[in-house]
């Protein structure tokens, strides 16, 4: 035997019996601690019928908690405005469809361009699909965007008949506006309206200055006449 | 009236039979009879199912199941439907049979454990004049029958070819044979009193009253310390948590029944839950008066009411103590059964002599009950081994 013997001695006293065990509380008597945990499972059972706050089950289909601020699902496109197409903020770079982990995004880029947000002329998607039952929720999309364009949703309820097709979502059903996009993520929306208005009033302000500096330029390079001289030169 | 709604099912049968042929009778007679139990009994399964989740969810503060209803309705019925949706689902479920397994062993099993359950109903006494057979040696017959279901039990653990299977009927039949000991010893005190192993006449003897007060037999000192020993036992004979080591799936998946999918499965579930019904009714006959009323005053209720109200009074119970205690260890187990209920089973039938051969009043009773709780309290003590409650410390790992 390896076992010293006063420890297995001990071992084999304490192991005696559970129920011993349970009811000994300094020596009380057998069976106590089975009556005590009784009455605690009975006062559960008749306060869950008595205290409506006992149970905190929510009936989910019924009853549903709101949505927490922080929580994100699948990803989808935000626009401005109330035209879908015109307001779409990807300019189909397909920096996310080459970073997301699992490819779950499928993007063909336009032909022609239209105006960005700023006025400048963009290319926008043509095609634009996530899988949403590939997608795995990691946001790595939304972190590498440079347009604000995609971001998370808290939409969970996605169950569909259909397990191809149902589930593969194109641009149209992907596109929420703006004010969607604030109705779910209030705090993070505002951020980045303040950042792409920023970067606005900055593309407003440079634009200005370049026409002003264009202005002047051209106000400075008209007076001087053409050198006569030189045209027969040439 | 109160003739007739006791004996309403009696007369029923009895025209029912009285309507055939003289020689057909008695087959009908039985058929009836059997098929009315399996019925019944097959009913108050499924709704102990549901009652069950139900009170166990209350006892954890959840709501349990409370959606299915009438199919194609709105009607909820509180979550009631539950069972007829999952006999379907067990119905309509694939049936697996492992490749290695024993096939007639492992097809045998569920009904051979099945059919002691149903048998070992025919002695219980559901009502004034309502048992299937009467025969003298009924609790002998109870128990012998039900003793039967542990070979199905190790049929199902050999055959599956699982070492989860073997180790959960090997737990099955320890548990099983270790605790039938306690659970005979404590019901022989009651056979001592009365006199007699006909479960009919156990119950007579209990029909009486003293002023308002029935005399059923847990109304004594041995017969108390009897039913609670009783009790303990049918736990652990019908695998009920505390005792439900042969299945605890934290060990070994889910016992003998591991390999078994679909009906099979829900064949097991049944024949526990069947076990249970049949054991406690055998404690109601024994201890609780069968189908007597509590009070005097209450004698014009139905006496088949009386029954099955106790005999769901104790299922609750049953259920009462899952929800609260947690399962034992196997040595823990062995422990509980041989060193504290078969001593107390023992001292209990000294007692149930005593009491027997002692003159009746408040003497009797102060020497009974002093009979048994003394060794209870020093059986408490001394098994604990005079440890505190305190935490506890490993030898190995640290």
């Amino acid at each position: 035997m390896r076992t010293p013997p006063e420890a297995a001695s001990g071992t084999t006293r304490r192991c005696e019996l559970a129920i011993t065990t349970w009811g000994l509380h300094h020596g009380f008597m057998l069976g106590e601690g089975i009556v005590k945990g009784l009455a605690e499972t009975a006062r559960n059972f008749i306060g869950s019928y008595v205290e409506e706050d006992r149970l905190t089950t929510v009936q989910y289909p019924e009853e549903r908690l709101p949505a927490k601020e922080a929580a994100r699902n699948f990803p989808f496109l935000v626009f401005d405005g109330n035209d879908p197409h015109a307001g779409l903020r990807c300019v189909a770079c397909q920096i996310c469809e080459k970073e997301c982990p699992p490819q779950c995004i499928y993007i063909e880029k336009s032909k022609d361009k239209k105006p960005d947000y700023v006025g400048k002329p963009q290319f926008y998607p043509a095609v634009f699909d996530i899988d949403v039952s590939v997608c795995m929720s990691c946001q790595i999309c939304v972190e590498v965007c440079p347009f604000e364009a995609i971001k998370m949703d808290t939409e969970f309820e996605l169950s569909n008949t259909d397990r191809f097709g149902g589930l593969l979502l194109n641009k149209h059903q992907l596109a929420k506006s703006n004010e969607a996009y604030h109705k779910i993520h209030p705090t993070e929306a505002a951020e980045v309206d303040g950042r792409l208005s920023a970067e606005k009033a900055k593309a407003e302000a440079k634009a200005k200055a370049d026409a002003e500096a264009k202005a002047a330029a051209a106000k400075a390079a008209a007076p001087p006449p053409p050198k006569p001289a030189l045209i027969p030169a040439t | 009236m109160t003739e007739f709604c006791d004996q309403i099912f009696v007369s029923l049968a009895h025209w029912l039979v009285g309507s055939f042929p003289a020689s057909w009778q008695p087959l009908v007679s039985a058929v009836v009879s059997v098929a009315s139990i399996i019925a019944v009994f097959g009913l108050l399964f499924g709704i102990t199912t549901v009652v069950e989740r139900k009170m166990i969810g209350r006892i954890q503060n959840r709501y349990g199941p409370n959606r299915v209803g009438l199919p194609l309705t709105d009607f909820r019925l509180f979550g009631f439907g539950q069972f007829m949706a999952d006999g379907i689902k067990a119905l309509t479920k694939e049936d697996v049979v492992p490749r290695a397994a024993d096939k007639v062993i492992h097809f045998l099993a569920p009904l051979l454990l099945l059919v002691p359950v149903f048998v070992a109903f025919s002695v219980v006494p559901f009502g004034r004049n309502m048992v299937l057979i009467d025969i003298d040696a009924g609790v002998l017959f109870f128990f012998a029958v039900g003793a039967a279901t542990e070979l199905a039990v190790f049929m199902a653990g050999w055959s599956s070819r699982n070492k989860y299977s073997l180790l959960g009927a090997m737990r099955a039949i320890a548990q099983m044979i270790s605790y039938e000991v306690p659970l005979i010893i404590s019901s022989i005190v009651v056979v001592m009193v009365v006199g007699s192993l006909s479960t009919v006449k156990i119950v007579e003897a209990q029909a009486d009253f003293s002023g308002q007060l029935p005399h059923w037999h847990v109304f004594t000192p041995w017969g108390f310390a009897g039913f609670i020993l009783f009790l303990i036992a049918a736990m652990a004979e019908s695998n009920r948590s505390p005792f439900d080591l042969p299945e605890g799936e934290s060990e070994i998946v889910a016992g003998y029944f591991i390999e078994y999918s679909g009906f099979k499965f829900a064949l097991f579930f049944l024949a526990e839950y069947l076990g249970m019904f049949a054991i406690s009714g055998m404690a109601v006959t024994l201890f609780l008066g069968g189908w007597t009323a509590p009070l005097a005053m209450l004698d014009w209720v139905p006496s088949w009411v009386w029954f099955f109200g106790k005999l769901m009074a104790l299922v609750l119970l049953f259920i009462w103590i899952r929800g609260t205690v947690p399962r034992l260890r196997i040595d823990q187990l062995m422990h509980f059964a041989w060193k504290f209920m078969l001593p107390m089973a023992l001292i209990n039938i000294v007692d149930a002599g005593l009491w027997r051969f002692l003159p009746p009043g408040l003497g009797r009773w102060v020497a009974c009950a002093g009979l048994l709780v003394v060794p209870y309290v020093l059986l408490g003590k001394g098994l604990a081994g005079g440890q505190p409650f305190a935490k506890r410390s490993y030898r190995y790992a640290e």
